[in-house]
């Protein structure tokens, strides 16, 4: 009997060798994997006791900071001051749907284990003093933001600005808005309540960024890059075609018209400064192949911007279909399938101001540890090399011309120089409502700003144009940085 | 040779020891709350070295040549588990638990002392081997009467007496442990007796594998009616593993485990319970919020504590939720104490079932010997069942980790079978330590 015994002795001491080889896998070398799995709350939990970092506007303004809760599970609470202000710059913070914007793209920072430790952060961690997250301070000043808030008017739409220069983003309105305190709130209850009732809102969709996010045709925004297109190719500002009231490209039965079926004509500047369509649509048509969509790309259309906040690539034309002048002459005046984002049509005008070079945009201006010393600085990088310098200066004066005399007078703004745009897109099925688009920046010589706005129009026949209805709004955003900013 | 007086003194520091862990991990665990002694600590301290002092004159009087080291494992694997379910108390608003495992712990000893006061002679308690077994299989089955039977987390194994929950199949274990090794001690020889060959191996007359099935029979019940996965295999496994131990016969090892998978897989084709367990083994991840929730939190646990643990009172054991206080408590501890927690754990289980079945292996009489073996069998295997459960090395089995796990019955039977094996080794070592060779030459095939 005792050598059954044994038997079942030793059998048993070898199962526990085997739980034990099972249990130093488990806690050993599946122990990263699982610890990092999604659905594992542990890390948020952990998240949520240490006191995130607040993000702050340029002049000092709270727009996100963690408040102590006395919750035994979460231990804080994010709360978001200026609401629908910010919303799409700041994000939310959700348990359930995770994060969003600067709260996702910074998270690192954030909950304070990015960028560099110092010593100091070293010897509070090993006398287990409170850990800290960092500090974001955006470039955005309130002021202007507001500004830009209060000129889209509660309208569908969005407004970017930035110094065309360091590329630093001055302003950034998305409306519809959304209160990030309701999806960053703990009951899950109320978070799922909120999320459902945004998500379903399809008329107005708050959810989605229109600024970085949602593309739209530019519409005449887009000749600014024909125009840049002809000049970097040999097709200097002289060119002329005799005024005409509709082009029909070859091998197509497509008519292109002007805008309220009037008749334009002559050089590229007079061209420009009433956005003549036929002008540019015969003068794509009559480009070499291959220089739109290489122009626009220079530009940075079909990529994505180096934006430290999530942003989509704006897009052109299959490049076989531009081989066709009647696409291509469709695509100069930025319809057919040309789509872009506020953003990058604020580039577009950004790129002109800085002397062809197309800044890389940024939100966050610095990061600051919890005691106020600053960790990391962003620092002016050129994210597109567009065109010439000589190139942009003859765009600017055309733009300055358009701004002047031409349909972007609304932009106008006594005692500055500005350079602008206008553009009005057919959108929707069979071109049956409108967008309102102008881009500007200013001042022309020395530019401090640049702005892209676009405005989600309503039915045909309305007489929404960007130049009613984009260009007064740029003005007003103009006029707010150059009052906060001293220019 | 080591006398008595010095095993009583390894006993006794070695007790010293887990009071130690048992009090300093208690204001260990209090410290991420508050950094204060807390309040309880002397009042804890006394009431433990008064439970552990009980305990160990109770021997010194009563079996003063017993093993030195059953005891202090034992109480040294409760102590822990008292810490951890101290620490749980506040997240999971379980105020009371530790308190009432603490008084659960002197029912438990009370009990301890007296099966050593009331057991002079473990052989006698062979007679009662019927007794045992309705006992057993009374215990067994008590969940399933409609009245005082109570489902909790969707099996059937607790009883409900007033106010008081219990879990009778943890006694029940303890009970059949004694009928069996009442029964296989006196029918050893006749069960053992070969009357045909299939191949290389001898089988036993039909009629003898009447016990085998009557085992099988309760055990299926006890897994379809009550939903008791845990109890029902444990209870077949001790069976089988005693049987074989009795009688070395290797066809009741396999017909019994033949028996087993063929009783696993018509179980799994009728009853949704048990394929439950089983889909959510083979792939937990893709039931994580429903059935399979416990054990990936689990995994989380373990995965989170790593090598060396997040600390007492740093992991969030709580968010296994329910029953992490009692199945799941090796997962707390996991996740704590780390890997090298969970090692010495285990190694002090190792060393427990080494220390039974070395004793029985000592024993001069078959009952005594399959008793121990027994005892140590099912203490053991219930270790491996919970432990490879919460890692999900093996369908998890609704059973309690010995010692340490939350709960009276499990402390109760965990401790009475302590008693036992004790007063084994105090007839051990009284008779010499040394027993007489015991193997029995049976002619292979020949009949008495």
């Amino acid at each position: 009997m005792n050598k059954q015994i044994r038997a079942v002795g030793f059998t048993m001491l070898a199962l526990f060798g085997v739980v034990f080889v099972n249990l130093s896998w488990l806690q050993l070398v599946r122990a990263e994997s699982l610890a990092n799995h999604p659905s594992n709350i542990r890390l948020l939990l952990k998240e949520y006791a240490l006191e995130r970092g607040a993000i702050r506007s340029l002049n000092g303004d709270t727009l996100a900071i963690s408040e102590p809760t006395p919750e035994q599970q979460l231990k804080s609470v994010r709360r978001y001051p200026k609401v629908e202000l910010f919303a799409h710059l700041t994000g939310y913070y959700s348990i359930r749907y995770g994060r969003e914007r600067l709260e996702r793209s910074y998270n690192q920072e954030l909950t304070g284990k990015g960028g560099v430790v110092t010593m100091q952060d070293l010897g509070d961690r090993l006398l287990g003093g409170e850990e800290k997250g960092d500090t974001l301070v955006l470039s955005v000043d309130t002021a202007v933001q507001q500004a830009a808030d209060a000129a889209l008017g509660g309208r569908k739409g969005a407004i970017v600005a930035l110094d065309p220069v360091s590329g630093q983003i001055l302003a950034m309105v998305s409306r519809p808005s959304f209160d990030p305190n309701l999806l960053s709130q703990h009951s899950a209850e109320g978070q799922q309540e909120a999320w459902v009732r945004l998500n379903e809102d399809d008329e107005n969709k708050p959810l989605v960024h229109r600024a970085t996010r949602a593309i739209y045709p530019p519409g005449s925004t887009f000749k600014v890059i024909t125009v840049a297109a002809a000049l970097e190719n040999g097709i200097g500002p002289d060119t002329s075609f005799p005024a005409t009231s509709q082009y029909q490209p070859a091998q197509t039965n497509r008519v292109i018209r002007n805008f309220g079926g009037g008749t334009c004509g002559g050089d590229m500047r007079d061209a420009l400064r009433v956005s003549c369509n036929t002008y540019f649509a015969r003068l794509a048509a009559e480009m070499p192949a291959g220089i739109l969509e290489e122009t626009a790309a220079a530009f940075g259309f079909t990529e994505t911007p180096p934006l430290d906040i999530s942003a989509v690539a704006s897009r052109l034309p299959d490049p076989n279909d531009l081989r066709s002048p009647a696409f291509r002459a469709l695509s100069s005046i930025g319809q057919y399938s040309v789509a872009a984002t506020p953003l990058q049509m604020a580039l577009v005008a950004a790129g002109i101001a800085n002397g062809g070079n197309v800044p890389a945009p940024k939100v966050v201006k610095q990061i600051e540890d919890a005691r106020g010393a600053v960790v990391e600085q962003t620092s002016p990088e050129i994210w597109k090399r567009a065109v010439s310098a000589s190139t942009a200066s003859t765009i600017k004066e055309m733009m300055v011309d358009v701004a002047a005399n031409g349909t972007a007078r609304a932009a106008s703004l006594p005692g500055t120089q500005v350079a602008a745009k206008t553009g009005t897109a057919q959108t929707g099925e069979g071109g049956n409502s409108s967008l309102a688009w102008t881009i500007a920046f200013a001042p022309a010589d020395s530019p401090r700003i640049a702005v892209a706005v676009m405005v989600e129009g309503s039915g045909p026949g309305s007489d929404e144009t960007g130049g009613r209805v984009a260009s007064p709004m740029v003005r007003q955003v103009l006029q707010a940085h150059r009052s906060a900013a001293g220019w | 040779m080591i006398t008595g007086t010095a095993r009583r003194n390894t006993e006794a520091s070695l007790l010293l020891i887990s009071l130690v862990i048992a009090i300093g991990g208690y204001w260990l665990a209090s410290l991420p709350r508050s950094a204060s002694v807390p309040t309880g600590i002397i009042l804890y301290g006394v009431i433990y070295g008064a439970i552990y002092a009980a305990a160990h004159f109770a021997i010194r009087k009563l079996a003063p040549r017993a093993d030195s080291l059953l005891l202090p494992i034992g109480l040294m694997l409760n102590a822990i588990g008292f810490v951890l379910i101290y620490r749980l108390e506040i997240p999971t608003e379980n105020v009371g638990l530790a308190a009432a495992q603490t008084q659960w712990l002197m029912v438990a000893i009370a009990a301890f002392i007296a099966t050593l006061w009331w057991v002079k002679d473990v052989r006698s308690l062979a007679q009662y081997r019927y007794t045992f077994a309705f006992a057993g299989v009374v215990l067994l089955l008590l969940p399933m009467l409609p009245l005082i039977g109570r489902e909790v987390n969707g099996a059937r194994l607790w009883i409900r007496l007033g106010p008081l929950t219990f879990q009778p199949s943890e006694l029940g274990k303890v009970a059949l442990v004694l009928f069996f090794a009442g029964y296989l001690s006196e029918r050893r020889e006749l069960l053992a007796v070969t009357t045909r060959k299939i191949g290389p191996i001898g089988v036993p007359a039909l009629r003898h594998f009447g016990p085998v099935a009557a085992a099988w029979a309760v055990s299926l019940l006890v897994m379809i009616n009550q939903k008791d996965l845990g109890s029902s295999l444990l209870f077949f496994a001790i069976f089988v593993a005693m049987l074989w131990m009795a009688t070395g016969r290797p066809i009741y090892l396999i017909s019994g485990v033949a028996m087993f998978l063929a009783g696993a897989f018509i179980a799994t084709r009728l009853f949704s319970h048990v394929q439950a367990r089983l889909t959510v083994w083979r792939d937990p991840f893709q039931y994580i919020n429903e059935s399979g929730y416990q054990v990936v939190q689990s995994l989380f646990a373990f995965a989170t504590g790593g090598a060396w643990g997040t600390g007492l009172g740093l992991g969030r054991p709580d968010l296994i939720r329910f029953s992490v206080h009692t199945d799941f408590i090796f997962s707390s501890l996991g996740e704590e104490l780390g890997l090298v927690g969970g090692a010495a754990v285990l190694t002090a289980y190792a060393l427990l079932a080494a220390r039974g079945f070395g004793l029985a292996t000592r024993c001069r009489d078959d009952f005594s010997r399959l008793l121990a073996a027994g005892l140590t069998f099912a203490i053991s295997f219930q270790t491996v069942l919970i432990v490879g459960g919460v890692t999900n090395l093996i369908p998890l089995t609704g059973v309690t980790m010995p010692f340490m796990s939350y709960g009276g019955s499990s402390l109760l039977s965990n401790f009475i079978a302590i008693a036992l094996l004790l007063r084994i080794s105090d007839e051990v070592a009284r008779a010499g330590g040394e027993a007489p060779p015991t193997e029995l030459n049976m002619a292979a095939g020949g009949g008495r």
